[in-house]
């Protein structure tokens, strides 16, 4: 059969520097790189390249790069070269295209349109460096009044709530999605951090339960590894209807990456595709939610805030006011934007919304309804950096989840080929031989130094501001100005524009 | 003021309270009699006029407590208007659901500074039994809303001051002429507050002169804060219209909301809009740290930043606080049974030379004074 398919990228190796050492070679899980002995030269096949990086950050010559082919279609902008491939692949094969991490598609980054306000003249910005800045965050319901007894002290409605030490924390990826050391190094960072790490629906392996002052578990249609245990080692309970990469299906887990271990941790076969139901099946409606957030709560003794995981599509806000009331302690909201371990690539590229117009319709939403109080908002789906924390909680979010941040500080590239399971960086793989390339002491120091690194970064940018709380910031959305949006848009976002 | 003059002094409605934000620096001062003695107003007036260089002009205004005996259970209206038509929309609505016992002008009197007034009427009333046996609502909140009703719905008529046995007194200008003009010599209470203002806006309206007033609560604000639009989108969850888009405003209605409504005592609703850092509350004893913790996590949206100085009025009362860092200046004294509180120590000693005690209270630290009880 002929193979239609060109690569995308190219290796080039510049001869005058390559030393012949054969590191290339080693470290190719894809096996671009081969050495022919007889002629004694390196060469590369490109087809097989999924330009991540590996070969070129070892190289000890630095005699490497990839760079993208320059070989083309005949150009057009509708039938792209993507679109052409695309429609090879499957004629080749017959099947759903996949992929991984977030859509490349170049939807409207709206945290790039909002402009944070400081302070000049009429209020001082308070200096992070010699003032108190505080930025510690309560998740979950909130108590409305409170009950003087005799002697003072107070009494209040107990909800269990989460305390961060940071508003940031880092989203449910699964063990099997990413290896045992990723895992590890979440668990880790999220430890010293004082934030959670997220398990994903992928259950938990029996070597990170001591982790589990910093842990939310999470329960997805597949119910993967969910016992007792499970449900009480972690801090709170997460039920994943849906994700921002993929919103509508279940979880995909290729056969290819479910060894002995994860096999165990599902509590599933070994090598059999995992792939959750679309739908819960205990959950057909809104009163179905309710009554499996109870059935958790029962199973903790009330003693966990229960989170619901949503993806952000077209009728979020009320959604979220549906799940509000449904006795849910915290609302995560996943936006188009966010990242994948493996999903259907029309899926992902063409379902759901931004996480900003999801944030600001539901938090307007939840006000309105006199129940923002009710729950906690966690917003996922392409957090970058520290500004995008900033901005998602002045539009009113209490706290972050990030995913493809942690990644990269892991050492990710990118590449986007989590499904295929070869992982050069040791993360988004099972092969022993490659998680053995991510070590966990190293891995956790670089997730808390980009995490300790927003952190400052927040209380830089709200000490210009003017405020020293965070909670001062949450939904102040007159700090935030939009530059080049519609008056549709900043009707939407609940913000005035730049000038204003 | 007539038509004529109005049109000669009409100013730009663009940049009025409600249709801009306006932060605005200021100088304050207050002063409250333990025994509920009856204290001069032109005391508030004199001092104000020490620290003139902290108004520009463009408002000044005074509430003072217990200074209507003859009428001490009836709500005192003050209202301004801009026209005729606005007053009679306006008192009829009132007298279907008041009994009001008496109605005049405020008395005034004509001072070189203060132009621009409206008409200003004050009514003495109280709610019909009728109406009173009808509502849903509790009576405070059925005059809460009453007023309410008459700013946002009347148009040209802004009811300025709605408690008992209290008013305020306020308008465009220096404060010591606004106290002037409202003849404040006539006047005495248990307790006064005052307030200079320096908007950033040019225009000047006289229902955007401070202290801001409902009910019994007053408060006289000086700083800019930078919480706002978090603290203003939390209150509007529970019905509270923001309509003036000041910081004062949306402080009253923190406060009305916590004390009035969740029935918090004042020195925890100090706690809630400027709390202890978590660094200290981490260090107190237990039982304070639970009660603290719980009160700024429930109340989190509540919590205030930004720089502030606060006079809080209130029937029996009279509530003095800083922001957390202290980013305004604000002074406290004592002599005998007269607790004085002012933005500069200077005020104060224009009009209580030598004091008891003076001290700087710390950021966070309330300063609360109430009148003693019969028999303590």
């Amino acid at each position: 059969m002929i193979d239609y398919i060109q690569p995308d990228y190219e290796v080039v190796r510049n001869k005058d520097l390559c030393i012949k050492c054969k590191v290339c070679v080693r470290q190719c899980a894809n096996e671009v790189h081969q050495y022919d002995e007889k002629r004694d030269v390196l060469y590369a096949d490109n087809s097989k390249c999924v330009n991540c990086h590996r070969c070129v950050t070892l190289c000890p010559a630095k005699a490497l790069k990839i760079v993208k082919t320059d070989h083309c279609f005949k150009p057009s902008a509708n039938y792209t070269t993507e679109i052409i491939k695309d429609i090879y692949r499957q004629a080749d094969t017959g099947g759903v295209l996949l992929s991984s991490m977030g859509t490349p598609k170049d939807y409207p980054v709206y945290w790039d349109k909002m402009l944070i306000n400081a302070s000049q003249v009429t209020n001082p910005s308070i200096d992070p460096l010699r003032e108190p800045m505080e930025i510690k965050t309560f998740l979950g319901r909130k108590p409305e009044t409170v009950k003087y007894r005799e002697d003072g002290s107070i009494e209040v409605e107990k909800f269990p709530n989460l305390e961060l030490k940071t508003p940031i924390m880092f989203s449910a990826m699964s063990y099997g999605s990413i290896s045992k050391n990723a895992h590890l190094s979440l668990a880790r960072a999220a430890e010293q951090l004082g934030i959670f790490y997220n398990t994903g629906e992928g259950g938990l392996h029996e070597d990170l339960y001591k982790y589990s002052l910093n842990t939310i578990v999470q329960v997805a249609s597949g119910r993967f590894g969910v016992h007792e245990d499970y449900l009480n080692a972690g801090q709170a309970i997460e039920i994943k209807i849906g994700q921002g990469a993929k919103p509508g299906i279940g979880g995909h887990l290729p056969g290819k990456k479910i060894g002995p271990e994860v096999s165990r941790t599902r509590m599933i076969p070994m090598g059999t595709d995992a792939i959750s139901p679309a739908p819960h099946h205990d959950i057909y409606s809104i009163e179905d939610l309710r009554q499996l957030v109870f059935s958790l709560k029962e199973a903790t003794n009330y003693k966990k805030p229960i989170i619901v995981k949503i993806a952000a599509v077209h009728n979020i806000a009320a959604i979220a006011s549906g799940i509000a009331r449904s006795g849910a302690d915290i609302i995560a909201i996943d936006g188009i934007r966010g990242g994948t371990g493996a999903a259907p690539s029309r899926i992902r590229d063409n379902v759901g919304m931004p996480i900003e117009l999801a944030l600001a319709a539901v938090d307007t939403r939840l006000r309105d309804e006199g129940i923002r109080n009710n729950v906690g908002l966690v917003v996922a789906g392409s957090i970058r950096s520290s500004a995008d924390v900033v901005k998602a909680i002045a539009l009113g979010a209490d706290a972050v989840y990030i995913g493809t941040p942690a990644l990269l500080a892991l050492g990710c590239h990118l590449c986007r080929s989590c499904h295929a399971g070869k992982c050069n960086w040791g993360i988004a793989t099972q092969n022993p031989e490659l998680v053995r390339r991510l070590n966990p002491d190293i891995g956790y120091k670089r997730l808390v130094n980009l995490v300790n690194a927003w952190s400052h970064e927040i209380m830089e940018m709200m000490g210009g501001m003017g405020i020293n709380s965070i909670e001062a910031l949450r939904g102040n959305r007159l700090m935030l100005r939009g530059i080049g949006l519609s008056e549709k848009e900043l009707e939407i976002l609940g913000i005035k524009h730049a000038g204003e | 003021m007539d038509e004529i003059e109005r049109m000669v002094n009409e100013v730009d409605e663009k940049y009025r309270e409600g249709n801009v934000r306006i932060p605005s620096g200021c100088a304050i001062c207050g002063y409250f009699s333990k025994k509920g003695r009856a204290l001069p107003a032109i005391d508030a007036v004199d001092a104000m006029a020490y620290m003139h260089d902290r108004s520009n002009g463009l408002g000044g205004g005074f509430a003072g407590y217990g200074i209507y005996p003859d009428f001490p259970d009836h709500y005192a209206f003050h209202i301004f208007y801009d026209n005729e038509h606005a007053r009679e929309e306006t008192e009829s609505f009132l007298k279907i659901r008041f009994d009001i016992s008496n109605m005049e002008r405020i008395p005034t009197k004509k001072v070189y500074g203060i132009s621009g007034a409206p008409l200003i009427w004050r009514y003495f009333g109280r709610l019909e039994p009728e109406v009173k046996a009808h509502t849903e609502l509790d009576e405070e909140e059925y005059v809460c809303q009453t007023v309410i009703h008459i700013n946002t719905k009347i148009k040209g008529a802004y009811v300025f001051s709605s408690g008992k046995n209290m008013g305020v007194f306020k308008g465009v200008g220096f404060p010591e002429d606004v106290g002037e003009y409202y003849r404040l010599g006539d006047y005495k209470g248990y307790c006064w507050t005052a307030h200079g203002r320096y908007p950033t806006n040019t225009p000047g309206w006289w229902g955007g002169a401070h202290p801001f007033n409902i009910l019994n609560y007053t408060i006289v604000h000086n700083g800019e804060i930078s919480s706002y639009d978090a603290n203003r989108r939390f209150m509007e969850i529970y019905g509270y219209k923001c309509t003036l888009l000041t910081d004062t405003e949306v402080i009253t209605y923190i406060i009305d909301y916590l004390n009035r409504k969740r029935k918090l005592k004042l020195e925890d609703v100090a706690k809630v809009i400027a709390p202890p850092f978590w660094s200290q509350i981490e260090k107190m004893e237990e039982k304070e740290r639970e009660k603290l913790t719980t009160l700024r996590n429930m109340y989190a949206s509540l919590l205030i930043t930004g720089p502030f100085s606060i006079i809080l009025g209130y029937t029996g009362g009279m509530m003095a606080l800083n922001d957390r860092l202290k980013l305004r200046s604000m002074v406290a004294a004592e002599k005998d049974d007269v607790t004085y509180v002012a933005s500069e120590e200077c005020a104060i000693r224009s009009i209580c030379p030598n004091p008891d005690r003076t001290w700087s209270p710390a950021g966070g630290e309330p300063v609360i004074v109430e009148l003693e009880k019969e028999g303590r």
